[in-house]
């Protein structure tokens, strides 16, 4: 059985369907020593806002059952120096990249979009509606169908870059978030981020995050990114998901795709493992040879809903 | 040399007064291994605790090409190092390295004052070794919260020109903290450089005598670390001397820092 990894994502081929997650890649040529950026499904970038972010103090990280909390706070060096050194960095690797963007407002979006419009070496966009260590909680737009729209639209007039917008789980409706974005003109959805929490070190009886609340992410949220990309899947048949959470291996990556992603992209895996994007695609095309099937893209249709 | 990820035997695991030691059978990681670096450790493939651990090099073995080990040092403080304290010789452990910035040797043979508190220690051991061999002095001061915590004082002795003690509740030693004693002890010695690693505190007390005394200080930080590889940004320090202060990642551009340019202040007081 020959299996052919490749799968189309937003009209762009990519080489696997196993993407490096936004954050947990840094910018990518931190881990040029560990993997072939070239043969990666692609590298969604740290994200990036139009002015440098220092980030929150620490600790930002504290680990919890099968997964961890970080409070970060999207450091990151900001859109011009961004562009200087890593996007350029990362194309002249080979790498298809993914700019994972953030703003405070729709209006930022739409700048920093349109600053990165025609970059060469950027294959897509992603919009992150919804990192929730943010100042404001107002700045979780993906918590509000309106204003997930309204950053998605901006995006969209000032680019026609493949544009993603990451969404989370925080929510009710998810369905009717992701309809909204996708109205507005998203090409395609990233599910899930991380789950907002929090931890207690009960000796201190201080919160383990400086910033007292984190995102929380790895295994231990996998089954609430699953039943994210199937209810979206469900309801939006045709728009293309890249299911992230928890994913570590080849098996939780096929979960994923079962239930309707086209991608997945690993996150906290790749801080326990840092060649874990590449050995999960790996896994995947002997996943797929042994099950007798061709391509990532047929799984979906194989899936048994019925128990 | 780029890291390495070694799936590595435990050749040896004991105890070490109140810590674990674990020798781990890591060719390519030991022939590479400097002194202040780090080795990142899963500690079994329970993902109940996903994370790697970070543990600075106490040891390094290498007889010859091909054929090498690394000793670390830990106290069992949760899950994970539980696990690590379990192992048995072997078994088998996945370790990246050797991680970060070394401590960087001066350039011609010099004083050296090292300065440990608690398993804080455990680099300054495989320093001292690369220091003596520079045909540099080595004198120690170690300090721990009680007897019990010191991590191998009589190594310390061996290694050291000399060797000064202080615990928090005097059970061995002098009373007391290791700066108190540091301004003596850097116009005894005649010190022109020193090193230290231990908890923040310490190593921002250290600092700061170094400082005003006029002796460069390197210290080796212990920071909260998801990744290791610079990707997570968790383990950022505020660097100086310039305002605003930027948020450097210890993995990669530590855990070795001049102790001068970190902005103690800004550091959490809670910590």
């Amino acid at each position: 059985m020959t299996v052919d990894l490749s799968v189309d994502l937003c009209g762009v081929r990519l080489r696997t369907p196993v993407l490096a997650a936004s954050g947990c890649f840094g910018f990518g040529r931190e881990m040029a020593g560990w993997v072939d950026l070239a043969a990666l499904g692609g590298v969604v970038t740290k994200s990036v806002s139009l002015e440098p972010r220092r980030g929150r103090p620490t600790p930002r990280m504290a680990e919890t059952p099968s997964g961890m909390l970080n409070a970060i706070g999207l450091q990151n060096p900001g859109v011009e120096a961004f562009c200087a050194g890593d996007l350029e960095f990362l194309a002249d690797a080979g790498a298809t990249v993914v700019a994972s963007l953030v703003g405070r407002s729709p209006e930022e979006f739409g700048r920093l979009a349109a600053r990165l419009d025609g970059e060469p070496g950027l294959a897509l966009v992603e919009v992150n509606l919804s990192c929730p260590n943010v100042e404001h909680r107002g700045e979780v737009f993906a918590t509000d169908p309106a204003a997930a729209a309204e950053v998605v639209a901006a995006v969209r007039q000032a680019t026609g870059t493949p544009m993603l917008a990451k969404l989370t789980a925080d929510v009710t409706d998810l369905v009717a978030v992701a309809r909204a974005v996708t109205d507005a003109g998203a090409d395609g959805l990233t599910l899930i981020n991380t789950l907002l929490g929090m931890a207690v070190d009960t000796r201190t009886r201080r919160p383990r995050l400086a910033a007292v609340t984190g995102g929380l992410s790895g295994p231990a949220i996998r089954p609430v990114a699953v039943r994210c990309v199937w209810q979206v899947a469900q309801a939006l048949p045709g728009v293309p998901i890249v299911g992230t959470g928890g994913v570590v291996s080849a098996e939780d990556a096929a979960e994923f795709l079962l239930v309707g992603a086209t991608a997945v992209a690993v996150g906290t895996g790749s801080f326990i493992n840092p060649r874990a994007v590449v050995e999960v695609a790996d896994g995947l095309e002997r996943y797929l040879a042994a099950h007798g099937v061709g391509s990532p893209a047929e799984l979906p249709a194989l899936f048994k809903a019925e128990r | 040399m780029s890291p390495v990820r070694e799936l590595c035997e435990v050749l040896e695991r004991r105890r070490v007064g109140a810590y674990q030691a674990l020798t781990l059978v890591a060719p390519r990681i030991a022939e590479h291994a400097r002194p202040g670096q780090f080795v990142h450790v899963l500690a079994g493939q329970d993902r109940s605790f996903p994370l790697r651990r970070p543990f600075s090099i106490h040891r390094v073995e290498r007889p010859r090409a091909g054929l090498g080990a690394v000793e670390i040092v830990f106290d069992v403080v949760g899950a994970g190092t539980l696990a690590l304290s379990r192992l048995r010789p072997h078994d088998v452990v996945d370790v990246l390295g050797p991680l970060g910035r070394p401590f960087t040797p001066p350039g011609a043979p010099t004083g050296c004052l090292l300065v440990g508190g608690g398993y804080g220690t455990a680099p300054l051991f495989f320093l001292a070794t690369e220091l003596r061999t520079r045909r540099c002095r080595v004198d120690f001061v170690v300090g721990a919260a009680s007897a019990g915590r010191l991590l191998d004082a009589m190594e310390a002795k061996r290694l050291g020109h000399s060797l000064t003690v202080t615990t928090d509740d005097g059970s061995a030693g002098r009373r007391g903290l290791v700066t108190d004693l540091l301004p003596d002890l850097l116009a005894r010695t005649g010190a022109g450089q020193l090193y230290a690693c231990g908890p923040m505190p310490m190593l921002a007390a250290v600092s700061r005598v170094a400082a005003a005394a006029g002796v460069p200080c390197q210290v080796a930080v212990e920071e909260q670390m998801a990744c290791g590889t610079g990707i997570c940004f968790s383990c950022v320090l505020p660097l100086g001397p310039e305002e605003p202060t930027r948020m450097a990642r210890s993995c990669l551009e530590g855990p070795v820092f001049d102790g001068t340019t970190i902005a103690w202040a800004e550091l959490e007081p809670s910590r």
